[in-house]
Formats: structure tokens, sequence, C-alpha cells
């Protein structure tokens, strides 16, 4: 047991930046599914896109020969923003081509079209990077400072990278959660997410607040990609399928449409996901190992959707008030 | 009968389109307009009887006579109808129940693994008394044991996840299937049941119970010859046995209680239809077909691994079912025939020809771009390789502007 304590917070914080990368990506499942009730089965891509984004930002400067002069946080910053803006408009594009024209049909001819959406981007993607660089396997460049460790006593050391996961994803949900609840687009969202026609009649323009909801779901997702290649270095476009499905579990696990849920589903995931990983193997003696690590969230997904089909946090927060 | 001019009409292009594919072996577009033959015969307007004859001698002696021209469209022909066979038991789950199975693939993997491991030295490795593999004589019985364990995974499969809604259904039986992906994937280890990443083989192929009789009428063929043959006729026979039991359920009572559920499950269940039964019958029987052609797969293929599995196969198969129609059989058969040859013939056709183009050395001159080697073309643009997007094409499309098919089911006068 020895070894088992010694790697204890190590996987704790891998737990951590895995729980907040899912956290992210779920908030695009959730918030789409509140609005319109479906599941937007491309929103993986969404995430890839934001993964590639940022490399192609940090190779294109890294080309240019500007990516040792300048500052890493200001590098950090530019990718960071370009990679969920173009995420936030890659959904919002994806809404208005495959999914608008399909509202008034029946929910899985949606969740069809939908699941073509994110297989046509993945080669679409693949298609772009052959052009382009002729490889669609892409390595993010190093940046040192991200590569070093932070001491944090009791000779456990923290790397920069998942500081910056832990650190800029924290920033981005409480930005998420007070535009959601303080402003006046927030609460737009929310009303067309109880009841679209009576927020219709109010005078909320429904297509332009689910325009808006891709926006910022495709702009979590756009972040958590760029995040996911600073931590992980290696993206190629079929990387989102895997992540994608666990922060859907999380989304599920959470309870569906439900903000803070998505935020709490995606860390429990991540964080018995971290755990499978290391110690599955230590409590059977050797014969089930990490390899099981990615099927394990869809077994966790078997099992809520049998035992508690609306999530931890079961159905969406009413309006206080209301 | 009578004989008009249709009739003359669809004889001529059936011979006229054979007779292209014998004088032009190596071309694909010969052999594409033969293989419009069938749809020309599916459409003329000529009767039942007719087109029933036609298409047989199409498909038990044209077919096979230009397959022994040009061996590889036997090798088409064989694909076609394995995924007609899925295509079909997909259509039972989505077309006729309506529920959205992204996880089919899973059923096909577990009978071609039932029969890898039994029928390959494999099971040695965890059953004592070196036993294994199996005689092929053991295949026919193990088609019938699969069909038996796919229904029964199948239903399993259903019982915890079908009071969910459809869209996580959809999303539950996807995770099935990567879970199935990963058991088998990893497997090898503590006891080495599947033999993981690195796959099966050799699997015994099925037996050639009828070479005394060949022998008796005095040909002497040796199997490495007979083989693509045999499994011709075998994935045919399979093929319309899966036809003709789709097609009886369709117009039995389960078959009108399954598109009752479809439409609407709640008038369903008040007129007295057991709900939960009847979805489960209908996962049963779609994973039984896939699982059947699973076993099939398996001895065709001589080595299997995990990589045939993948989630695309799901997709695929799902395109082809939503191409033709959602629960309609003729459009199921259209759908897969469809995409197979689009995936096996066409999409590689062009890669062929673009490499042939790249190796030609040709270099064209763009005015404002300058000279362009042709061989500059990268590999990566190989349309072969591009499945996902064609498959993905035809999803959004169908949905958009058909999503009732090409050949939508026809509606049948109410009672």
């Amino acid at each position: 047991m020895e070894l088992a304590l010694d790697i204890l917070p190590q996987v704790l914080v891998d737990g951590i930046v895995l729980g907040f990368m899912y956290a992210l990506i779920a908030l695009g499942y959730t918030m789409v599914y509140g609005v319109l009730e479906f599941i937007n089965f491309a929103h993986s891509e969404i995430f890839v896109l934001g993964a590639f984004v940022g490399v192609e930002i940090l190779l294109l400067l890294e080309s240019a020969g500007h990516l040792a002069t300048l500052h890493t946080a200001f590098v950090l910053l530019i990718v960071i923003l370009s990679g969920m803006l173009l995420s936030g408009l890659a959904a919002v594009a994806l809404e208005r081509v495959a999914y608008r024209p399909l509202q008034r049909s029946p929910r899985l001819v949606a969740l069809i079209s939908a699941i073509g959406a994110s297989f046509f981007l993945q080669d679409a993607l693949r298609f772009f990077e052959s052009l382009w660089r002729n490889t669609f396997y892409l390595t993010y460049p190093t940046l040192d400072v991200l590569d070093k460790t932070v001491p944090l006593g009791l000779n456990v050391v923290v790397p920069v990278k998942s500081l910056l996961v832990i650190v800029t994803a924290l920033v981005a949900l409480a930005v998420l959660h007070l535009f959601v609840n303080r402003t006046r687009l927030g609460a737009a969202i929310r009303a067309v997410a109880q009841d679209p026609d009576t927020a219709s009649l109010m005078g909320i323009p429904v297509n332009r607040v689910i325009a808006l909801t891709f926006f910022v779901g495709g702009a979590m997702g756009g972040l958590a990609g760029v995040l996911f290649g600073l931590h992980y270095s290696l993206v190629n476009p079929y990387s989102g399928f895997f992540p994608g499905l666990k922060a859907f579990t999380a989304a599920v696990l959470g309870g569906i449409g439900n903000i803070p849920g998505a935020m709490l589903g995606g860390m429990v995931l991540g964080m018995l996901e971290a755990f499978a990983a290391s110690y599955l193997s230590i409590l059977t003696d050797g014969a089930f190992g990490a390899e099981y690590k990615d099927v394990f969230a869809f077994v966790v997904l078997i099992l809520i959707l049998i035992l508690r089909p609306k999530g931890l946090l079961g159905e969406k927060v009413r309006e206080e008030g209301a | 009968m009578k004989v008009g001019l249709t009739h003359v009409g669809v004889v001529a292009y059936i011979i006229a389109s054979s007779a292209l594919v014998f004088v032009f072996p190596q071309s694909v577009l010969a052999f594409l307009c033969f293989e419009a033959s069938l749809l020309v015969i599916y459409y003329a307007s000529v009767d039942q009887t007719t087109k029933f004859c036609l298409g047989t001698i199409v498909l038990l002696v044209l077919l096979p006579l230009l397959g022994s021209v040009n061996g590889y469209y036997l090798e088409v022909a064989i694909q076609v109808g394995i995924f007609v066979a899925l295509a079909l038991g997909l259509n039972i789950v989505v077309g006729f129940v309506g529920l959205l199975n992204l996880g089919f693939v899973a059923f096909y993997a577990i009978g071609a693994y039932l029969w890898a491991i039994f029928g390959s030295p494999q099971a040695n490795h965890f059953l004592p008394g070196n036993l294994f593999p199996l005689s092929s004589v053991w295949f026919f019985p193990f088609l019938l044991l699969s069909v038996g364990v796919g229904a029964l995974t199948g239903a399993l499969l259903g019982l915890p996840v079908l009071r969910l809604r459809g869209d996580y259904l959809a999303v539950v039986t996807l995770g099935f299937a990567e879970v199935v992906r990963a058991l088998v994937n990893n497997f090898d280890k503590p006891i080495n049941i599947t033999n993981g990443p690195k796959g099966i083989t050799p699997i015994e192929k099925p037996p050639l119970f009828f070479q005394p009789l060949l022998e008796f009428l005095g040909f002497s063929v040796n199997p490495s010859t007979l083989y693509p043959f045999y499994f011709y006729f075998l994935v045919l026979f399979i093929a319309m046995l899966t036809v003709v039991v789709a097609r009886r359920l369709e117009e039995s009572r389960i078959g009108r209680a399954w598109k009752a559920i479809r439409e609407d499950e709640i008038a369903a269940a008040a007129m007295g239809i057991p709900v939960v039964r009847m979805k489960l019958l209908g996962l049963a029987v779609g994973a039984s077909f896939a699982s059947a052609v699973g076993v099939l797969f398996a001895a065709k293929q001589v080595f299997i691994n995990p990589e045939s599995f993948t989630f695309m196969e799901s997709i695929g198969v799902l395109a082809m079912v939503i191409l033709g129609g959602m629960g309609s059989i003729p459009g199921a058969i259209l759908g897969a025939t469809g995409v197979t040859i689009l995936n096996l013939q066409v999409l590689k056709g062009l890669s062929l020809w673009l490499n042939s183009v790249r190796q030609s050395g040709i270099v064209l001159s763009i005015p404002l771009f300058g000279d362009f080697t042709l061989s500059q073309i990268p590999a990566q643009f190989e349309p072969a390789k591009y499945e996902r997007m064609v498959f993905g094409l035809i999803l959004i499309l169908m949905m958009m502007f058909r999503p009732q098919g090409v050949l939508p089911p026809r509606q049948k006068r109410g009672h």
C-alpha cells in the first residue's frame, strides 16, 4: 500500500485536470440540451477544432519566430481566446446549417443529422490539415514555462500546465456562471430552456438565443480543446471521440440541462477515471489495468441511467421565486 | 403472361451490361452498369414472376460467371451480401421499432468472436484438452448458436436501457459497443480469451460438404478457387434468408406491433401491445442477424481483430438504412448495396485513378500559380480515406432533404 499512497497526490491532480476538462466540454452538451432538448453529437468536433486552432496559431507563431520573443502569458491569452472564438463561431454555423432546418422534425432526425455532422467534421478537419501541413497528427510546440513544476510541500510537485488548466477553467466557469445568472442574455437563455414558446411570447428572439447558446457552449468546448492540447500535446481530428462521450456522460451524471450539474459531473467523472487508471491495476493485482479507463465512463453512464436517470442534481434548477 | 416491350428492354439491358463486363473485365464502370441491372429489374413494370426469374438468373448464374472472369467482383458481391444482412437487421431495430441503436457492430463482433475463438486454436488458451480448432463441420451449428447468443445479448442490453428516451438509448448502445470493443481488445490477460489487439488467426472456413458430390460428378476443383464461389452462395443464401425473415416479420402481428410502438408508444400500450416485450424482441432479432453475419465474416476473413468492429462500422450500417429509407426492406437492400459499392468501388477506384495520375508525372501550368507537378498531390487526398465524410454527408443530406429515404416503405391501407 506504500506505493498506493505515494501516487495519491499525483492521481488527485490528474483527476482535477481531467475533471475540469470534462466539465468545460459537458457545458456545451448540457446548455444545448437545455434549450433544444437534443444531444449535440458534433460537440466533440467543436472541442477538437479548438485544439487545432490552438496548435495552428502556436505553429504559425513558431515558424515566424515570435514564440520565443513574445511573453508566454500573452501567447497563451491569444491562443485561448482565438480557440474559444473560432469554436464558438463554428458551433453557431453548425446549428445554422445542420440543426435549424430540422427544428420541427422528430428528435431522432436531428440526432442522426448531428451524428452525420460529427463524422463530416472529423474528415473535413483531416482534409484541411492534409492540404495545409500534409499530416493531420499535430504536436503542440513546447512552451518552456508550462513544463516546469511547482512544489506544493510534502514532496508533491504540480506541473505548471496542470495549474494553467485548473486556473483557466475556474475563471471560465465563474464567468459563465455570472453570465447565465446575472445578465439579461443569461436570463434569456434560461427562459428559452424553461419554455421556448412562452419565451417567444415574451419577446425573446428564440432562434438568436439558441445561436447564442451554441456560441457559449462552443466557446467552452474550444477552451477545453486548447487546454487539452496544451496539456497532452498530441491532437488529431479523431481525438474528440472519447473526451466528447465522457463529457456527455458527465452532463448526464450531473443532470442534463443543469449547468452546475455539468461541472459537478465532470469533476466526479474525472476523479473516477484518474483513480481507475491508477488504482484498478493495484486493486486487482494487475488483472485489469488502465486500459479499461476509456470504458469506465460508459459503465458509469449505464449505471446512472438505470439507477438515477435524472442525474446527481436532478431536474433543471428552477428559477428562484418563479 | 404477356411479353411486352419492357421485358425485352430489361433482358437486353442485362445481356448488354454483362457483355460489357466480359469485354472489359477490369472496368469498374462496366461492373457498375451490371450491378444496376438488379435495380432495373426491381423498377421495371413487369410482373413478380418475371422479376423473380430475372433476379435469380442475375444472382445465381451471371454474377458467379462474371466472378470467374474477375475474382474481385465476387469479393464485392460477398461484401454487399454481408452488409445487406446487417442493414436488414439494423432496419428492424431502427426502422420498425424506432430505437436508434448506435452499437449495432457489437453484436456483429460477438458473432465473429464466437466462431473465431472456437474455430481456431485460440480456445486452447483457456480450455483444457487441446480440442481446438473445432473442425469446420461445426461452422453451421455455430451459425445457429450465434443467432441465439446474439438474441440473448441484444435482449440483455435492452433490459436496462429500454426505459430510456430515444436519444439516451442511442448513446448507451454506443457505449455498450465501446465496452465490447475494449473487452475484446484487452482480454488477452489475465486469461487469453480474445488474443487482444493482435487478433485471431487462422479461423476455420465452412465445410466443403458438397466436395464429394462434385468429385462424383467428375469436377476436381481445388478448394482455394472454390471458396470464393462457396462464400458467395453462402452469403447470398443468408442474405436471402434475412430478407424473407424480415419480410415475414414485417407483415406479422409482431411487425405491426413494432410499427405501432414506433408511431405512438402510449397509444400502442393502450391497445394492449406489450411494449417492453416487443421492443426487447426487436433488439434481439436485430442483434441475432448481426451476430450470425459475424460468424460468416470471421470464417471468410480467416483473421479478425478488434479494428474491424469500430463505431464507424455501426455508423456505416446506419447510413445504409437511412439512405434506403428507415423501415423499408427494399430500401435497406438498396442502401447497403449502394454504400458498399460506393466504398469498395467508387472511392477505391478514384483513389487508384489519383495514384495513377500522380505517377504519370504530368506538369500542369496554372496561370498565376506557376507549374504544378501532379505527383505533388499528397497521398492524403485519396478519396478512399474519407469514408467518414461520405457517411456524414449521407446522414446530413438525407435528414434534410429526404428523411424517409430513397425507397420509403409503402403505406399499406389501414384497417
